[in-house]
């Protein structure tokens, strides 16, 4: 009987705990570096606070280095950050997926070390004491069936298709089939990216819209007359890629800016004001030429 | 006597404890629904929300209407259920009353699995085999529709129709439908006009788990439909169900659109409610 008692005791506290952490992890938000952390989510979260009150205390890098912004960095940042945890131990490196727009006001209002945004600062946000600095480069690949007949368009051409003025495969010399338009949910920084090179916002008559860059792969492999976007590091055999105005999507044609369908991963900081050590540490590692292999590992193309 | 007394009470306490962890459970995700539902409404209105029929979440001009995921989600269910019901009553007589045990056996096998297999696997399959093959029958641009679904819909509620109705099936008293025979109807005669009309508010409960079971799916659903934001005005159309409006969005939403989604969840919510209520009037109906 006691035995048992002791039991259900231990189950409950067990189970008090487990929704103590659950509730902390969400707080923190799913962010990939963080589970990748060993430190605990709570000592991220005073570390934070007092990181950003004392700045650029330590001799040696410890602390906090706290970044924000867009989704679509998540693998690049995600990639930078864990080694250079593994570089400086003692730095707890944060990540927050919450979008361009957000990760730039975060700067602003001093909630985050670093601000990172998919794309070029506008003219009012630089105006506003921002510093943009780009990191790296992501280029979208065009992806259609294996089948289809179709190998190059115009970014004009997949404006259009995506805006419904074409919806023929053979107005672009293709086979005689409607065109299927797969797409990435409202949200996606894949999406958003795309249609804002495309200049497509809100314009986009999808057929689909998946949650995955996988789901969108594995949809255009299926149907003979879809069409696609997807990170240039994600496209396979599965699928063809078209070149854009007769440009292939390649790291090389990516970087120096003929292949179109191409954004870049910026760093967005307050001009003029010193980061933190550690923070700066972080800033100028992600920007040296030794992280090269890690953005390529990412998926991005680096430029340093 | 007093010690026993005292270890008694103490794990009455315990029990009760555990008890409270359900309601406090089912009263905190319901105070938070609305808590957290409540505010997008009142800023988007709840007339524009609820019978809005565009959703642009992230436009520039932003749409919250969710008319077509309340229609997808109502046509969807009422879809799967035209398909699930029959093929579920029908196996459930068969299996009940008419199957020799053997056949019985394998039956009810194959019941559990489907009831095992999660939704995941089912979208899979749908994702791969049943959309590329609704495309080609029907000479559509894309399968991924309201019909494929529908489709995954009525068999995954298979289980739940079929279990439910086979108990309610067996339930009825033996002296009936011996009756019956002695009577002079033949088997099929005495089945379906004695022992399914005495098992009915049963094998209603069975449909009605089945809606739930259907109305609340979100993974498969999702791999199948399309999950463009459309007015369901075809089988053949794009849609988006209630639940994977929630889902498909919530990953990288912010703002209003989170707060918004939030509110479909409070809808689908409801929505189960009511099911559940129609359920529980059900089985008590059929307990008296």
């Amino acid at each position: 009987m006691k035995k048992s008692i002791a039991i259900i005791a231990a189950a409950v506290l067990a189970m008090g705990a487990l929704t103590a952490c659950g509730s902390q992890a969400e707080e923190t938000t799913a962010a990939a570096t963080e589970a990748a952390t060993t430190a605990e989510a709570a000592e991220t979260e005073a570390a934070e606070e007092t990181e950003a009150e004392t700045e650029a205390a330590a001799e040696e890098l410890s602390g906090a280095v706290a970044t924000d912004g867009s989704t679509s960095m998540e693998s690049v940042i995600g990639i930078l950050g864990e080694s250079f945890m593994q570089l400086h131990p003692d730095v707890t490196f944060t990540y927050n997926p919450t979008g361009s727009g957000s990760g730039i006001t975060a700067v602003q209002e001093g909630r985050c070390d670093i601000g990172l945004s998919s794309r070029a600062l506008k003219d009012e946000e630089a105006a506003s004491g921002l510093k943009g600095e780009t990191v790296a480069l992501d280029g979208i690949a065009i992806i259609v069936n294996n089948e289809n007949p179709v190998a190059d368009l115009s970014l004009e051409q997949i404006a259009q298709i995506y805006t419904g003025e074409i919806t023929n495969w053979s107005e672009v010399g293709g086979n005689d089939e409607e065109i299927v338009l797969i797409g990435r949910e409202a949200g996606s920084g894949t999406r958003d990216g795309f249609e804002s090179i495309t200049g497509t916002e809100d314009l986009c008559q999808y057929r689909q819209e998946l949650t995955s860059t996988g789901d969108v792969i594995t949809t255009v492999s299926q149907n003979p007359a879809a069409i696609g976007y997807a990170s240039l590091a994600s496209v396979s055999d599965d699928t063809k890629t078209l070149t854009v105005d007769g440009v292939e999507p390649t790291e090389d044609t990516v970087r120096d800016g003929s292949y179109k369908i191409q954004r870049p991963f910026v760093l967005v900081t307050k001009d003029g004001e010193a980061l933190s050590a550690q923070a700066q540490a972080f800033y100028d590692y992600a920007m040296s030429s030794d992280v090269a292999d890690l953005i390529a590992q990412a998926g991005a193309v680096a430029i340093h | 006597m007093n010690r026993h007394k005292n270890v008694e009470s103490i794990v009455q306490f315990i029990f009760l404890i555990l008890g409270l962890v359900t309601i406090a459970s089912v009263l905190m995700i319901t105070v938070y629904l609305i808590i957290a539902g409540i505010p997008a409404i009142r800023e988007i209105g709840l007339i524009d929300f609820l019978f809005g029929k565009e959703w642009a979440s992230t436009a520039a001009e932003p749409k919250y209407g969710i008319l077509p995921f309340i229609l997808t989600s109502i046509y969807g269910t009422a879809g799967a259920m035209v398909i699930g019901v029959p093929i579920g009553f029908m196996t459930a007589v068969f299996t009940a009353k008419v199957a020799p045990p053997r056949v019985r056996m394998i039956i009810e096998e194959a019941v559990s699995l489907l009831a095992g297999i999660p939704s995941v696997v089912y979208g899979l399959v749908g994702m791969l085999i049943l959309v590329p093959g609704l495309r080609e029958l029907f000479d559509i641009p894309d399968g991924a529709s309201l019909l494929a679904a529908i489709i995954v819909l009525a068999i995954m509620t298979l289980p739940s129709i079929i279990n439910v109705s086979i108990t309610a099936l067996e339930a009825v008293p033996k002296e009936y439908e011996e009756a019956s025979l002695a009577l002079g109807a033949t088997e099929t005669e005495t089945f379906f006009r004695v022992s399914v009309p005495a098992a009915k508010s049963g094998i209603a409960a069975a449909v009605v788990l089945g809606v739930g079971r259907a109305i609340g799916e979100a993974m498969a659903v999702m791999m199948v439909s399309g999950n463009a934001p459309n007015m369901p005005d075809s089988l053949f159309q794009s849609v988006r169900f209630l639940t994977t409006a929630v889902a498909s969005e919530m990953s990288y939403s912010s703002g209003l659109q989170r707060q918004a989604l939030f509110s479909i969840a409070l809808v689908l919510f409801l929505f189960i409610m009511l099911i559940n209520a129609l359920l529980n009037f059900l089985m008590k109906r059929d307990k008296e």
